[in-house]
């Protein structure tokens, strides 16, 4: 089976085409941060009018790529949700008409089912079940994995979320948006011992994270120091350590709490060195094994669309005509596979 | 010639097929609804009408103005149907299809379009009736009601549109005849779709371009940017 796979939540057009034989053949990729870079965040109006302007081209080459005629496709997935509304129904809606078109099944598919399952598109891919840490821009949660469509959310962020508050002190230290991944570089050049973060909620049980303390806490620290490069550097080592120490404290939880000794890290903040490090050396002293998507497949991509809607199409699920986004949809509402 | 129109712009929801000049048509109005009916009305204009996509020459679509994702709703519908049928594509202005809308049903020769364009703006428009088919006189802009009421033409016309029960005293105007046309209706894009074939105002999929008409104005870049 060969499936076109249609990201379009946020500020990524994404556009892959996944076969389960011959797997990933195709994955299209354009990102807009340049043009949300001078507003200092993503324009929702902004993200979707891109996305009309750079859906079809990047179809186009995708089924070039992979040498690949409307025939060759057994099925259309997209993401339905959550996510940014009118960019969603962008992709929706184009999704939804070309699979009309061409007379194929189609399917709306979770956007964090999708960074759930993205480790799958790796040679060494988890076997179920295993514990999730899905940390990106808009999402921070623990969820227990099962199989596919059977997840059972453990925690998630009462406030920001992760990669929002990477970016948001980012913003403070006056770094370009978005500003998580140079804070992270940042955080290299910096000393140990200069500055201590509060691990927020770790002080009680429970797998709930709250990052928006992290933030105020920064401001205030980046109010009372230096401006000088090492300072910074000082600062953006103890923000990161906080974040990152905070969600190994409640990953330990999670397993001890499931029994688990798998853990799977996706989304975008999983690109993170530290934590991957941090995780591993954890893994590895429990023996236990982690696992983390390519690289490239962290951040939002068309690739693991396809790969989660496969998996759902080939089970016979699929939509009527009436196309719906849903910017909110709870992970834990999905049907199982 | 075989052609498909659709419209999510406004409030309405609608959609037309024209084979060999046989005109059917469906029209809704449905807030909030459009992606969910758009497809299932197409769907039933071509079974009904016993052809499919493929059969079809040109697609239409109301390109705008209107609401940013009722406009990106038909735009994206379009899109997807035209790359998977291989079909040429033209975008037709949601405001010109109201005024053919008037010059059918009210054989109108002036016709003004104003349609709420919230933030206080009307999305503001002069149409003439040339032989039959509504066409631009100026241009389609996002203006204050005051100055939409000071470009209303000095002779006779029909006034179609949202924007003149929402600005009633800004806009009234004593050479004014008013319609009960508010929302534009695929129906009345046949027509200029076929105008858009005859003069060879048709592009490929890739080319296709919503008109939002309000294109600065809502968002505001960091300080030292502009």
């Amino acid at each position: 089976m060969r499936v076109l796979g249609i990201e379009t939540s946020c500020d990524e057009t994404g556009i892959a085409i996944y076969d389960d034989d011959k797997g990933l053949l195709s994955h299209q990729l354009y990102s807009q941060v340049s043009l949300h870079a001078d507003y200092g965040g993503v324009v929702p109006e902004l993200a979707s009018r891109d996305h009309v302007r750079k859906i079809i081209p990047l179809i186009r080459r995708a089924l070039q790529e992979s040498d690949s005629s409307q025939h060759d496709i057994d099925g259309i997935a997209y993401t339905r949700g959550p996510g940014l509304i009118g960019a969603l129904l962008v992709g929706s809606c184009v999704a939804r008409s070309l699979a009309y078109a061409w007379n194929k099944p189609t399917l709306g598919v979770h956007h964090m089912e999708g960074h759930l399952l993205a480790p799958m598109l790796d040679e060494h891919a988890p076997p179920f079940p295993f514990i999730a840490l899905l940390v990106s821009g808009g999402h921070t949660m623990l969820v227990r994995v099962g199989g596919i469509g059977q997840y059972q959310l453990l925690g998630e962020s009462i406030d920001d979320a992760a990669g929002e508050a990477f970016d948001k002190t980012a913003k403070l230290m006056g770094l370009d948006y978005p500003g998580g991944p140079m804070l992270a570089r940042l955080a290299e050049q910096g000393e140990p011992g200069h500055y201590q973060f509060p691990r927020p909620m770790t002080d009680r049980p429970g797998l709930d994270f709250s990052f928006s303390g992290l933030k105020t806490f920064a401001a205030n620290t980046l109010r009372d120091a230096n401006d000088d490069p090492q300072t910074l550097a000082n600062i953006a080592f103890a923000f990161q350590e906080a974040v990152v120490d905070t969600m190994l404290i409640k990953c330990r939880r999670a397993l001890k709490q499931t029994g688990l000794k798998r853990l799977v890290i996706a989304g975008g903040v999983s690109a993170n060195t530290h934590l991957r490090n941090e995780l591993k050396k954890y893994m590895d002293s429990i023996k236990g094994d982690v696992f983390y998507p390519p690289l490239e497949f962290c951040t939002d991509n068309g690739a693991m669309i396809a790969y989660a809607g496969l998996q759902r199409l080939k089970a016979g699920q699929s939509d009527g005509l009436d196309t719906q986004a849903k910017p909110r949809w709870p992970l834990d509402s999905l049907e199982p596979v | 010639m075989n052609l498909l129109a659709i419209d999510t712009a406004t409030e309405a929801c609608s959609a037309a097929l024209s084979v060999k000049d046989n005109i059917s048509n469906l029209f809704e109005v449905c807030p909030q609804q459009h992606s969910q009916r758009l497809l299932p009305m197409v769907d039933s204009l071509l079974q009904q009408a016993n052809v499919s996509l493929q059969n079809l020459d040109v697609l239409g679509f109301g390109r705008g103005p209107g609401s940013f994702t009722g406009v990106r709703i038909a735009t994206a519908m379009l899109q997807g149907l035209a790359l998977g049928a291989e079909l040429k594509c033209a975008g037709i202005s949601t405001m010109a299809t109201m005024a053919q809308q008037a010059i059918e049903q009210c054989s109108a020769q002036d016709i003004v379009v104003t349609i709420d364009a919230r933030m206080g703006e009307v999305y503001f428009a002069h149409y003439k009736n040339a032989e039959g088919v509504a066409t631009l006189v100026g241009q389609e802009a996002v203006l204050s009601p005051q100055t939409a009421a000071s470009l209303l033409p000095t002779r006779a016309f029909h006034s179609v549109g949202t924007g003149w029960q929402s600005y009633a005293q800004e806009l009234a105007c004593e050479n004014m005849t008013g319609t009960d046309i508010l929302y534009p209706d695929a129906r009345f894009m046949i027509a200029l779709v076929q105008q858009a074939v005859n003069n060879g105002d048709i592009c490929d999929v890739e080319q296709v371009e919503p008109s939002y008409v309000r294109d600065t104005v809502t968002w505001k870049k960091l300080p030292g940017r502009e």
